[in-house]
């Protein structure tokens, strides 16, 4: 259990004071500070974890938003910033001495401008949201995180989310364009704009992923895309883990980059099958879904090398999808394998660590022969393209042993992954849940270069307080 | 000529860093120095370079990694590379010809100054691809940020802090990138434009499409060009070369370079040689929304210069008369669109004249200067390299 420092008494004792002041900012039904509504808030997608925040406030615009941090750092308030609240890690979890800044009702569209191929949208805009409204014109915004439906463009700007087509098409941080910013002190500035590789330091590249603790964002300009002319999954299936290892070696030695190359082991495919009937071959170890972009001509071109290349390791069966409905099929299982193993499991921890992708073999060997050691059961999904592993742990939250033994085998993958080359975490930030394990992966100087870092940018260390930095030495 | 530093290792580098932010004694940060006629020059008795710092340390084709020292010349990096059939995807500009430099540029001076080509506008750029650093900063410390891994959002990214910095926060060492397959094959598309604003038109269009584009410039001359890029497959290219053909008649002519032809169009463009900038005249680099690059081609032509527009008309080179009038041009034709104009190459007193970036909104300055204090406390790492007094 990650330990959080118990809240500041002075501030719980200002608490009507403080709800007074933010309902000045913010009239009407912005503050809540009633148990009952603000229940929906104590946790996020980390359930884990639960704090009740001290009140939560819904500003409309900058304005409110840069007024209300100007409070808090004029008394010294903390502020946890939450977007849909769907981080992982607890990301968004809320402090019982700190106000939650929710951006859900900063969600309007700005502009769009389709020559100029970017969209200017509020934070609170969910990221399926800007591709809808883009979609009619054949354009896309490229990161789509399986969360996509719920999260907001501003919590992937802080998370530096990913999705299953960052393959080919980056992250969060490489489709943005610029940031409106409120600093502590309730300055709001731009940054970048509607242009390329803005010139001077690139605040723009140090805020993305800087899960809250810079500042806050409440405008955001993303580039979109023109969608392909078409897509096309394939589904491939083998004997066991290191071959299909190998084979995803092999696809990009050959120099093709799928857009998405998905891998999923034994347990994630029985589990996902049951839910999603995709026809997933219950006889494999290991699947690969693949898929490619381009005419019908392309995609038969890509499809056929891929499958030359996957006919080398004795697949136990090759599926091209025919048609895009028989894509969206085989995509069926892979999107909702989160639900999947939920419905197996009362209750899972989903991990994310990255690796060098030669070391999957090894690792997987080894997450195998933890979950015997912690009597857990595990079911691995991974973006293989680049090394990004999530492995779903299942426990039962009701158990307090389980959970204890299901974040010991968390901690123990994230270190295997540290050790062998990799990091902590690929896509979902490092939040509360991957706090303490900082020290393996950083050393101490780097740690306190990266706090000196922060300072510069909140200097009383009100931001998204217990988070991303372990405790001992936030303090100073 | 002031005194050179040039250690043989990482150790050694840092122990100069140490001894220097110890002594309060500010160092010239260079690789080898091809860029020290961009931005302000530094005041500095002595100068640390990474020339000795060289050689690739790791690179795994099918992990598409690559990892190498930072004074490491880039074309040794490309050849390595090309052995793979890969690239480096940004495909930084050969800057010898602007800044008339003998030696190629290092990976860390293209990294420090973020230098990215032509497949910027639709592959990123080079700090998009940078995954990991080992550096120095300014009390001596061997800090890494990043790794090696091609998805990695573990801590503070200070390799995107320190990409684009030109060594004014810390001295990478080290730096690893992703990498991709260079293409097959590749094809050019020239349409014969009446103007530069329909040449940007007839790119968005073709950035607008679903051919995927990868690179998108509109050279201004007789006749003015908008020049369209395809890299894939060769069938691919083929297949789109056709079906862009046909999306972009309606702005012109249209003549297809194929192979080393096309190759060699996109590295000319990748190093503002069409521009032909004249020894006396200043450089400049402005990044604007790319609708609005017509109007800075304009500003450009009413000052007897020239404008090279690359990544769909966003990124506008120019070249025109080493004045401080033509530079408050520029930084003013660069400021409706929220652009930001760069003094690229100009001769010293004009750099020392004039703002070189554009200036930033206070509390952002204010924050820089402390994020500046805090990687480099005695403030000793190319002082005044980016601005007056910084
Ligand atoms: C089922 C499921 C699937 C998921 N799949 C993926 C996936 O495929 N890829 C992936 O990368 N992630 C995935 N996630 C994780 C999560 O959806 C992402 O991290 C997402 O970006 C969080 O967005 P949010 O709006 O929910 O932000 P929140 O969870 O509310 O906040 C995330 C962090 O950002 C901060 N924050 C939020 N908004 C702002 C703001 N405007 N200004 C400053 N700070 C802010 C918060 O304090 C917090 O630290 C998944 C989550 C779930 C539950």
């Amino acid at each position: 259990m990650i330990s959080l420092p118990p809240p500041n008494q002075q501030t719980l004792a200002r608490r009507a004071e403080i709800v007074a002041a933010l309902s000045a900012i913010v009239p009407g039904d912005g503050v809540i500070s009633d148990a009952v509504r603000l229940k929906p808030y104590e946790t996020d997608g980390l359930a884990a974890y639960r704090q009740m925040p001290l009140a939560v406030v819904l500003p409309r615009t900058t304005e409110q938003v840069a007024a209300i941090l100007r409070y808090c750092h004029q008394n010294a308030v903390r502020i946890v910033p939450r977007g849909a609240g769907t981080s992982l890690s607890g990301g968004a979890l809320p402090m019982e001495d700190a106000v939650v800044i929710g951006l859900m009702r900063m969600n309007r569209i700005l502009e769009i401008d389709l020559d100029d191929r970017l969209a200017v949208v509020e934070a609170g805009v969910t990221n399926i949201g800007i591709t809808n409204a883009v979609a009619g014109d054949g354009f896309f915004y490229a990161p789509d995180p399986s969360s996509q439906l719920a999260c907001m463009i501003g919590g992937n700007v802080m998370m530096n989310s990913g999705g299953a087509h960052c393959l080919k098409y980056g992250v969060t941080a490489n489709n943005l364009l610029g940031l409106k910013f409120v600093t502590i002190e309730g300055e709001i500035v731009t940054i970048g704009g509607a242009h390329l590789d803005a010139a001077g330091y690139d605040w723009l590249g140090l805020i993305t992923g800087s899960e809250g603790q810079l500042g806050l964002v409440t405008e955001v300009t993303v580039r979109i895309l023109r969608g392909p002319e078409g897509a096309r999954a394939m589904l491939a299936a083998f004997k066991g883990t290191e071959i299909a290892g190998a084979a995803v070696d092999a696809i990009i030695a050959s120099g093709i980059i799928p857009v998405a190359l998905e891998f999923m082991d034994k347990p994630c495919i029985h589990a996902c099958e049951a839910f999603a009937h995709a026809g997933y071959p219950l006889d494999a170890e290991a699947m690969l879904i693949i898929e490619v972009e381009g005419s019908t001509a392309e995609q038969d071109d890509l499809l056929n090398r891929i499958k030359a290349i996957c006919e080398r390791f004795d697949p136990i069966s090759l599926k091209v999808a025919e048609s895009p409905e028989q894509s969206l099929a085989i995509w069926k299982g892979r999107k909702g394998a989160f639900g999947a193993v939920g419905r197996i499991s009362p209750d899972y921890l989903c991990m994310d660590g990255t690796i060098p992708t030669s070391e999957l073999p090894f690792v997987l060997k080894r997450i195998g022969e933890m979950s015997e050691q912690y009597r857990l059961g595990v079911a691995n999904v991974f973006h293989a393209g680049d090394g990004n592993l999530h492995p779903l742990i299942m426990f039962d939250a009701n158990d307090a042993d389980s959970f204890r033994r299901a974040e010991a085998f968390g901690a123990e993958i994230l270190t295997l992954c540290v050790e062998v080359g990799g990091c902590l975490t690929g896509e979902h930030g490092v939040g509360v849940e991957k706090r303490d394990l900082m020290t393996v992966q950083f050393t101490a100087r780097e740690l306190d270069q990266q706090r000196a870092i922060k300072s510069a940018f909140d200097p009383q260390w009100l931001l998204n307080p217990s988070k991303v930095f372990p405790l001992q030495a936030a303090a100073e | 000529m002031n005194d050179l530093l040039a250690p043989a290792d990482e150790a050694a580098l840092a122990a100069g860093i140490g001894a220097a932010h110890a002594g309060r004694e500010p160092l010239a940060i260079e690789g080898r120095g091809t860029k020290r006629g961009l931005l302000r020059p530094v005041q500095a008795a002595r100068t640390l370079s990474t020339r000795n710092l060289t050689g690739i340390t790791l690179y795994r084709p099918s992990e598409l990694v690559l990892s190498a020292r930072a004074g490491t010349p880039v074309p040794e990096i490309e050849a390595a590379l090309a052995e793979k059939g890969q690239h480096l995807i940004a495909e930084p500009p050969d800057t010898r010809g602007i800044f008339g430099a003998a030696e190629p540029a290092t990976l860390g001076g293209i990294v420090a100054a973020n230098l990215s080509g032509p497949r910027r506008i639709s592959w990123g750029s080079m700090r998009d691809h940078l995954l990991g650093i080992r550096f120095v900063n300014g009390a001596g410390e061997v800090l890494r940020s990043g790794g090696r891994v091609l998805k990695n959002v573990t801590g503070l990214d200070l390799c995107k802090l320190l990409a684009g910095s030109y060594g004014t926060l810390g001295v990478m060492t080290e730096i690893t990138l992703k990498v991709l397959p260079a293409p097959e094959a590749t094809a050019t598309l020239l349409v014969q434009v009446p103007d530069v604003a329909a040449g940007v038109r007839a790119v968005s269009a073709g950035l607008g499409s679903p051919f995927g584009v990868s690179g998108a410039a509109v050279l201004p001359g007789v006749p003015i060009l908008a020049a369209m890029r395809l890299e894939d497959f060769a069938a691919s290219v083929a297949y789109r070369s056709e079906r862009l053909r046909e999306a972009l008649v309606a702005f012109g002519a249209v003549t297809l370079l194929e192979g080393e032809a096309s190759r060699a169009f996109w590295r000319e463009v990748r190093d503002a040689a069409p521009l032909a900038a004249r020894a006396e005249e200043a450089v400049w680099r402005v990044s604007v929304r790319p609708s609005a690059g017509p109007a800075v081609a304009r500003v450009a032509e009413a000052l007897g210069g020239r404008a090279l527009l690359d990544w769909g008309g966003g990124l506008v080179w120019v070249a025109a008369p080493a004045t401080a009038a033509a530079h408050g041009a520029l930084v003013a034709a660069a400021a409706p669109s929220g652009g930001t104009c760069t003094l690229f190459r100009a001769p010293e007193a004009l750099r020392l004249s004039v703002e070189v970036l554009p200036p930033e909104p206070l509390p952002l300055a204010a924050i820089a200067q402390r994020v500046k204090a805090a990687l480099d406390p005695a403030g000793i790492l190319n002082p005044g390299r980016m601005r007056a007094g910084t």
